[in-house]
Order: C-alpha cells, then structure tokens, then sequence
C-alpha cells in the first residue's frame, strides 16, 4: 500500500466537499474492493474519504411499494432485513450470496453499485429490478447508471446516498459462480413487476450488466421456464477466460434465466 | 493398548500453542536491529537483462543496501543446485543449467529474482524495490509442456538443446513390445496431470543474523529439513562453513514439498546479512508464493495398456513429458523419474512395463516434489488405464482390479520397475472398501439422481506408493546425492523425564504427539513426560527432514532404536544397582526387573541413578542420553483402495463429491486420530486437483492464475464426509511395522475422482476428461460428445 491521505467524512456534503478538493482523491465504501487494490499497490489515490462515519446512509425503509435502502447499508444487514424478506425476498436472497461473511458485513450497496464490477450481484438487482440510484445530485435510472466495466454515470465527486427498488410482483436470482473468486460467471436476475417483466444478466457480459430484451419479452407473454428455454444470447459481446468460455456463458444465461424464472415462481 | 500407547488417538500435544496463538512461526521471530528484504522480480518469462539500475533505489528512503546478482557471483557464492542426477538412455547425465539465486544475464521465469533491496521496514524495501530500473530484452517463451522439446521452441538454456534436461526410461522395452503385439486387447488414454501451486498456509519466510564476534551465521527459515538446508548452503553455496552456520526451522505452517527445497531468498538473506552486518528478514507474500515457490506435478503423458482376453494386463507403456520449469529445483530431477514410473506396477502382477519420460525446462516457475511427488501421478496413469480397460472390455472396475492384485502369498514381490513390495493385502482393502462404501445399493442412487435430472458416477482408485525414502544405498546407486537416513536422540533428564531429538520436522504432522507415544509405549515413560524436540541444526543430530512419508517409517525407526539402546543401558544400571547379572535383567512397562524375583527399579529410578553415579563400577559409565542413526531396509509401500461417488448436473457440468470412502494399509497405526486427519487433508488435496485447481500460464509465460481470484482452492464446502476404514498389513522391515501415511490421499483421490466423473458421464459419450475436472470442463466434455 502507497501512503495517501486519510479522511474522514462526517457528512454527505463533507464527503462530496472532500473528495472535490482532491486532486486524486477516492471514495471508501466498505472497502472490501478498494482495500486489497491498495494493498496490491494497484491503485495510488493521493486521498481516501472514508463514508463509513455517516450514520445517514444506514438504514432500509419502506414507503409504499418502494425499498429504499441506503447506500452505506451492508449486505448482512440487507440479507437479514424483515422488510426486504417481506416485500423483495429475492434481493435479499441475492445479499446473502456476496462473497463471504466478511465481505457481507463490511461491504456496502452503494459501494458495489460504485465500482461496478462486472461480476458483482448488486448490478443485477438493480437493473433486473428497474431500481433507482439516488445521489448527493440527483436521481439515475438504474438502466442508465451502469455505464460499463467499473464505469457508471456518477459525476466527479458524486456520491450515491440511496438505492430505491419497486417492489415486484415475482422476482428471483440465481447465480452460478466463479469456483475460484465465486463471484459470479453468470448471475440472472428476473422479476416480474407493474413497469412488465425484466431479465438481467451480470458475470456474463463485456460491458457489465445487461438485459435480455427477448427473454423479457417473452416472460411478459407467458412468465414461465419454458419461456425463456430455448433463448440463446449470441456470444459475442461475452467474456471468455480459463474458467468460462463464452459459449459456456451463453449457455449458462440461459440455463440460469430458467432457474430463476422457476424460483420466482 | 494403553491410553496413551501406539494405538491410541492421543490429542495432539502441540495444539494448545497453535490453537491459544503461542506458536513460533517465522514472522513471530524479531532479532533487534533486523532490517527486511524485498526481491526485484523479473515481470517476463524470458528476458536477457540489458543493464540494472539501482541508483534511484540505493537513495530511497531508509534503504540500506540494493544487491544484485553480479555483487552476489562476485562474492563466490554458489548457485542453486539440484542433488540428484538422472541419467539419460544414451547413459549421459542430466542438463543442469547454472541457477543463480540472482540472475545475472537472464531471466527465466516469471518472478525469477533479479535484484534484493534491504531497508529499514518492509514497506520501505518495496518502495525502493519499485525503483530499481531494470532494462530487458524481452525474448520469447518456451511455456508449454507439450511442444517445449519442439525444434522450433524458445531455448531456456544455451546448454540444454531443446529444452531437454534428460531423456529417462525403465524397464524392458522389447518385452513390453512385444507383449503389446501380443494383445487381445489395448486401452489408450492421453492424459495430463495437472500442474499446482502449493499453497501453503504460512508463505516461505527467512530471518538471517551474522555475529561479526564469532563469524557465526543462524537462519531462521521455514524448512522442512533444516539440516539438509545447512548442508547445501554451506557445501554447495559457500555461504559458511557447516559449522559457523545453524539453521533453524521453528513452527512452519505447512510445505507439502514446497519446503522442502533451497531457494534464492534464504541464500541471499544470509549472503546479505554478512554483507551489511545487519539481520535481516524476508517474508513472502502470496503473489511471490504464487510465482517462485517450486510448483507440482505437470506432465502430458500417453499411456497404454495391454490386455488378454480374460482382462488380465499383459502390458504397460508410458510417454511422459515432464516440465521441470525454468530450472532444476533442489529434487526435481527425481520426482517424475524414480518417484513416479517405479510405481506403474500399482497393486497389479502386470508382467512387461516400459516408460521413457523426457524431462523439459520451459519459462515457468520450477517444478519439484508436491505431496505425493511422482506417486499420484503414477496412480492416475495406473487406475485411469484400468478404470478405461474395464468399461471397454465389459468388466466390473472391482473385478478387473480383483483379478490383477498381487496375491498375498507373493511377497516380497519383484515388480518390473525396481521395486520390491515387502507386504500387503490389495483385494482385503478392495473387499473392505466396497463394503464401507455400500457399493451394492449404487444402481439405486443412480436411478435416484436420474428422477432429478442429474447423473451420478463411482470411482475406484487401487493405489500403492512408496513412503520411507529410503535406503541410502539405493539413493545413491539411483543418482541420488544424499542419504536418506533418520536421526533421534532420547535424553534422559535426572528426574526421569525425556527430550526426543529428531532428525524430522514437523510442519502439520503431529510429530511431537505420535513420536511421544512411540517413546512412552516403548520405554515405559508417560507421554506427558517426552518433550519432542526437532528443526534446530545446534539441537538435534544430523537428520533427513521430513517428506514423502517417512517420518515414522524412517524417524519412528530411529527413535525405536535409540530407545533399544537406553534399554540396553538402563539394564546395566539395573543390574548394577539390584546385584543382579545383567542377563538376568528384564525390561517392561518402564521397569527392570530381576527375573524370576520381586527386586525391580523403574525407569526414571535407573534414569537418577545414571546422573548420581555414586558408586558405579570401573566401565559403568553415567548418563542415560542415547543417539541412533536408522538407515531403512527398502521403501514402505502403504496401499489401499478410494471410492468416490459424484454427481453431476449435466445442463451446467457442476458436480458436487457426495460420498467417499479410503481404506488403506498404512500398516502399525500410532495415533488413528493424526492418521485419519492426515488422510482428510491429503483427500482435501487430491481432490483440488482433480476438480478445482489448475496453474496457468499462458502462451508467453505470464501466470494467469496468480492468486486466489483465479486460482480454485478447495474449501470446506467441496468436500463430502470421508468414510475411513484401516486395513494394516505390518511391514516386517522396520520395527514398528509402520508404513507412513501423510501422502495417501493425494495419491488416491484424483483417479477415484476423475473415474466416477467418467462413470456418471459414459451414459454421454464422454471417455476422457482432463484435470481439473470443472463445471466448464464437464459440460464442454458432454457437448464434444454429443456433437
């Protein structure tokens, strides 16, 4: 780890004041991918601006049909919430699969939305849910957000404050991991909700999460296995590696959608 | 049997300092005034070094000294060596390449040590280490084992043509031609085994510190075989005369081979340390694990088997092509040589064996002695050819085993490939082990699977190692350049308690349980009362260390003895002392005792009078401190067999192990409780290459899995509950009949594994698949079948 300089935000506007003034400055979710990055000497940040002392990113809450869950809230805690098991188990089904019990209790939503790994869960939930992202500035459709590999539409000095999630009708995801990492070589995540079905695919693709618009229309016609069965995504924009081909992949979105459909039930 | 005798599942005496965080391991140990290492690594597979720079690094802050390679060759210091030559079949010994522990003009391998930095802390040694400029001419790689010998590959040496280090083989060529030509039947099967990287739980590590006083050197180091370290450093790297320099090996968090060998870092931390005056510490991360501690196995072999018409096996022929990497680690050379085609006989009376192995460098890490060294690689070659003969011939895989066994009345048997097996029961641990596995029932867990949409599968894997190592003169006769010997000391304190000095090491054994229960069984003593005391060179005698099974076949033997000769004292004393003759003494249970009367002294009684010799005769001479040196009558040949049931999803390929089953001889069991953890770990091992772990390098030498991100480790999740059942056929050539056990498992599992793959697949048209047998791996296997 290179030195760099530690901060401390007391406040959403503390932070985002931080890191602006910064010429090379990062934020610090959870830590549990920024962490190891610095220890592996991968990253030089001359700032760190540490999120984890606002107490008002904390915290799920429930109004109406909308979950709202804030961006410092960890996965163990998302898992373990009443009101997400109540009103969109499968998202807390999907907390409860990140990395291990360490990773759950220090990792955040906001973080992982923010650094957008390819392979992370939360993306899936996000777009496979047609959630909203909530920042210090403003709000960001969920479609919209995910821009690309570690890349999403936040702004210089942007801070995510708040993740909201309609509550669908069905919805399930089902992951299939990396045996090494156990991230995800393919995670699907379906829901079927007012705004019609959706299917959103993480692991899988070059660019990061992505949707299957055939696969969803077809579900919004007849939300079942069957449905979804015999869609084979073409393999070209898939990541190919020594753990997954693309045709593997391909083949596994489609085996996933399946699965996740018949969890949804 | 007492409580605490050979037999019984003693709790391990040294978890209370393991479990409680009181254990001394490498980075516990601080010497005041240590400065710390860092290595500059090379980032290429294969690079000539133009020029290095070190100018920017020698300013940086709190550095105390920036050495390169030519600094070190400068000073006399030895390269790396490898101590055993293998002879090719033209008769001309083995390409052994010069292995600076510095490069000097090139760089071979990825992580290949170029240059070391000594600072003030950890941290600023890397910092500077960064600054140290370093101009390559990158050339291309020779990375793959198949093609390295290719005329057209990259040369990793200059004086190893085509890449070849030797070109080995054994047994009766024509013979086994001849039976081949002969055959009703034969099974071919390509197979690749897999490489890995060890990964132990504590990284290598080094502390070195020279006394300026007495020119005197110590390294703290994580070995397996301290005095084996001493040797080489001192005879082949003129680091320091033997006895200016101790090397001591405190508690160390695994090896499984990987430590068993002298690398770059200790002899440049020692070079150093003398060099600045100043100790210094060098302590390895996983990257620098991943990349430059010595990796395992690697072959690409052709194997067939000749069969007649009732199945029984007529022939063996093997091609393998192992890589030794970049250059020859400490034994390389002998691992898939004399370790691995002397056991292609496997439990079987196969009458015609032959295989030529063509030892390969390439520009990867080098490749030595992993848990099992030679010996799983032999099995998967064995009982993947006899899994595949049984399917094609239409023969259940236990009968055509059955019908191949070596009969017990045939021992000592003479295989065709140098071994003699002293003893064994093959077809009682088959029998045991279909039984315990519940064989019978496995048509109706098939249909089961079946009902869910997945396919299920059974593996036997019939194997025989070789453990011991090993009589020396065999060594030696082989190539080898050591003895392979045992030490122990048993050192009666006045008040009657006893240090165990040992020549082995432990490093996840159990050593100072099961040897404290050989010493109290033995001599009497309670087994709280033996300390075992090893891994110092200026504590213990001169011993061997501790792999390839042979702490209790060879280091057992030793301390039984020793403890013959403190016997043999003790009834001196006792004769003395009970006015009895000598003759008339008997020992047992810790006492001597005149026969035929009621007058007897115990142990610890003989042990006070030895150290108060009041009124001891001319020649009776004090002390009750007894030293032996065991040299092993042949190798012990633990044998067994593995069951494995797995099941399989064929629309993604996962599997999942969901029984298994080991029943092996490992002959006399000390502590059944150690025994069944070490074959639980070794099963563990075994398993992760056969389904989860794979090194990779890709085409131009860079290694793809360099951490856990990509590289498959087992965990607790992957394996099933083990079934164990013990079927022990003393061995009559060492005195406790003892056979050794630390490696079965790794040796069993992968082709028991990797035949039930194949069994739940055959239905698919799937005949082969490589290690490790992965989700991906399986279904790609199921669609080329299909296709």
């Amino acid at each position: 780890m290179y030195d760099f300089n530690y901060q401390k935000a007391a406040s959403v506007a503390d932070a985002s004041a931080k890191i602006k003034a910064s010429d090379d400055g990062m934020l610090m979710a959870g830590g549990m991918t920024l962490i190891p990055t610095l220890k592996q000497r991968l990253a030089q940040p001359a700032d760190v601006v540490d999120l984890g002392g606002i107490t008002d990113l904390v915290g799920i809450s429930v109004d109406g049909d909308m979950v709202t869950i804030g961006a410092m809230t960890s996965h163990a805690v998302v898992a373990a919430s009443t009101e997400v098991k109540s009103k969109i188990p499968a998202l807390a089904d999907l907390a409860d699969g990140i990395g291990d019990p360490q990773v759950r209790n220090r990792g955040t939503i906001g973080g992982s939305i923010a650094n957008n790994d390819p392979a992370a869960d939360y993306p899936s939930a996000c777009v496979g849910l047609g959630a909203t992202i909530v920042t210090d500035q403003r709000e960001i459709p969920a479609d919209d957000f995910f821009v690309g590999m570690f890349e999403t539409a936040l702004e210089e000095g942007e801070v995510i404050t708040a993740v909201k999630f309609p509550t669908p009708s069905k919805a399930a995801y089902m992951k299939f991991p990396n045996p090494a990492s156990r991230y995800a070589i393919v995670g699907v995540f379906v829901s079927e909700g007012s705004g019609g079905c959706r299917v959103a695919v993480t692991g899988a693709g070059q660019n990061g999460v992505f949707r299957v618009d055939e696969m969803e229309s077809a579900l919004t016609s007849n939300f079942s296995a069957q449905a979804v069965a015999n869609i084979v995504i073409p393999e070209d924009d898939l990541n190919s590696d020594i753990h997954a081909s693309a045709e593997y992949r391909a083949h596994l979105v489609t085996v996933m959608a399946k699965r996740a459909v018949i969890k949804a039930g | 049997m007492s409580e605490t005798g050979i037999g019984a599942s003693v709790r391990r005496k040294e978890d209370r300092r393991f479990l409680t965080g009181n254990g001394n391991y490498l980075d516990d140990i601080n010497i005041e005034g240590q400065t710390y290492a860092y290595f500059v690594r090379s980032p290429h597979a294969h690079a000539a070094i133009k020029s290095i720079d070190t100018s920017k690094a020698e300013t940086s802050d709190g550095v105390v000294a920036v050495l390169t390679g030519q600094q070190l060759a400068d000073d006399g210091i030895g390269g790396l060596i490898c101590g055993w030559v293998i002879h090719s079949k033209d008769g001309e010994p083995h390409k052994a390449p010069a292995h600076p522990a510095l490069a000097v003009d090139k760089v071979r391998y990825v992580g290949d040590h170029v240059a070391v930095v000594v600072a003030e802390s950890a941290v600023q040694a890397r910092d500077a280490a960064e600054k140290v400029r370093v101009e390559y001419d990158v050339l291309p790689a020779a990375a793959v084992t198949s093609t390295a010998a290719d005329v057209s590959a990259p040369q990793v040496h200059d004086d190893a043509p085509r890449n070849i280090c030797y070109d080995w083989e054994i047994g009766d060529k024509e013979a086994t031609d001849d039976a081949f030509a002969k055959a009703h039947h034969v099974t071919r099967l390509e197979l690749l085994n897999n490489r890995l990287i060890p990964n132990a739980m504590e990284p290598r590590a080094a502390l070195a510190e020279y006394n300026a006083g007495d020119e005197n050197l110590t390294l703290y180091t994580t070995s397996q075989n301290p005095h084996v370290a001493r040797l080489v450093l001192s005879a082949f790297n003129q680091i320091a005369p033997e006895h200016k320099l101790r090397v001591i090996a405190p508690d160390v968090g695994g090896g499984f081979g990987s430590k068993i060998f002298i690398y770059a870092e200790e002899t440049v931390c020692l070079w150093a340390a003398r060099k600045i005056n100043r100790p210094i510490k060098w302590n390895a991360d996983r990257t620098e694990s991943f990349q430059a501690d010595a990796h395992g196995r690697d072959h690409v072999t052709m194997a067939e088997l000749a069969l007649d018409a009732d199945g029984k096996f007529t022939g063996m022929r093997v091609h393998t092509v192992a890589n030794l990497g970049a250059y020859l680690s400490t034994f390389a050379s002998c691992v898939p040589t004399y370790l691995y085609a002397t056991l292609l006989a496997g439990q079987y009376t196969t009458p015609n064996i032959y295989c030529d192995v063509l030892g390969v460098f390439t520009n990867t890490a080098p490749v030595d002695a992993y848990r099992g060294a030679g010996r799983p690689e032999a099995t998967f070659v064995v009982e993947r050819l006899v899994d595949a003969a049984a399917r094609e011939m239409g023969m259940d895989p236990a009968e055509i085993r059955r019908k191949n066994m070596i009969e017990i009345d045939a021992y000592p048997y003479q295989t065709p490939v140098i071994q003699q097996y002293d003893c064994g029961d093959y077809t009682k641990a088959l029998d045991e082990a279909l039984k315990l596995f519940n064989y019978a029932h496995l048509e109706e867990r098939k249909e089961e699977a079946k009902s869910r949409g997945k396919v299920r599968g059974v593996g036997l894997s019939s194997y025989i190692e070789a453990c011991g190592i090993a009589p020396s003169a065999a060594v030696g006769a082989l190539g080898g350049g050591v003895g392979l010997w045992e030490s122990a000391q048993i050192r009666f304190n006045p008040t009657g308690n006893v240090l165990l000095l040992t020549g082995s090491h432990a490093h996840g054994q159990g050593h100072e349980t099961t040897f404290a229960q050989v010493v109290s069984d033995k001599l009497g003593v309670p087994v709280e009362n033996v300390e075992v005391i090893h891994g110092d060179t200026e504590r213990v005698p001169f011993g061997m260390g501790t792999y390839g099974s042979r702490s209790i076949a060879v280091g057992g033997s030793a301390i039984i003895k020793a403890a013959d000769k403190v016997i043999e004292k003790g009834r001196k004393i006792a004769a003395h002392t009970l006015e009895a003759s000598e003759d008339d003494i008997e020992f047992s249970d810790g006492n001597f005792m005149v026969a035929g009367t009621d007058k007897s002294m115990n142990i610890a009684e003989v042990a006070f009078s030895a150290y108060v010799p009041h009124n001891y005769p001319e020649g009776l001479e004090p002390g009750l401190d007894e030293t032996a040196f065991y040299d092993p009558l042949n190798f012990s040949f633990p044998a067994g067999t593995h069951i494995a049931e797995v099941e399989i999803d064929p629309e993604t390929g996962e599997i999942e192990v969901v029984n298994y089953t080991a029943v092996d001889d490992f002959g006399t069991i000390i502590n059944p409780m150690i025994v069944e953890g070490q074959v639980h770990g070794g099963i563990a091992q075994g398993l992760g290459q056969a389904i989860l772990e794979k090194c990779v390098y890709d085409d131009e030498g860079q290694l793809v899995t360099g951490s856990y991100m990509d590289y498959t480790m087992p965990r607790a999740d992957n394996l099933p509950d083990i079934k164990l059942g013990f079927s022990g056929v003393p061995s009559p050539l060492n005195p406790l009949g003892v056979k050794g056990c630390g490696e079965a498992g790794a040796i069993a599992s992968p082709a028991a594994l990797i035949n039930a793959i194949i069994d739940a697949l055959s239905p698919l048209g799937v005949t082969n698949i490589d290690m490790p047998a992965n989700p991906q791996k399986i279904w790609q296997a199921i669609q080329d079948a299909a296709a």
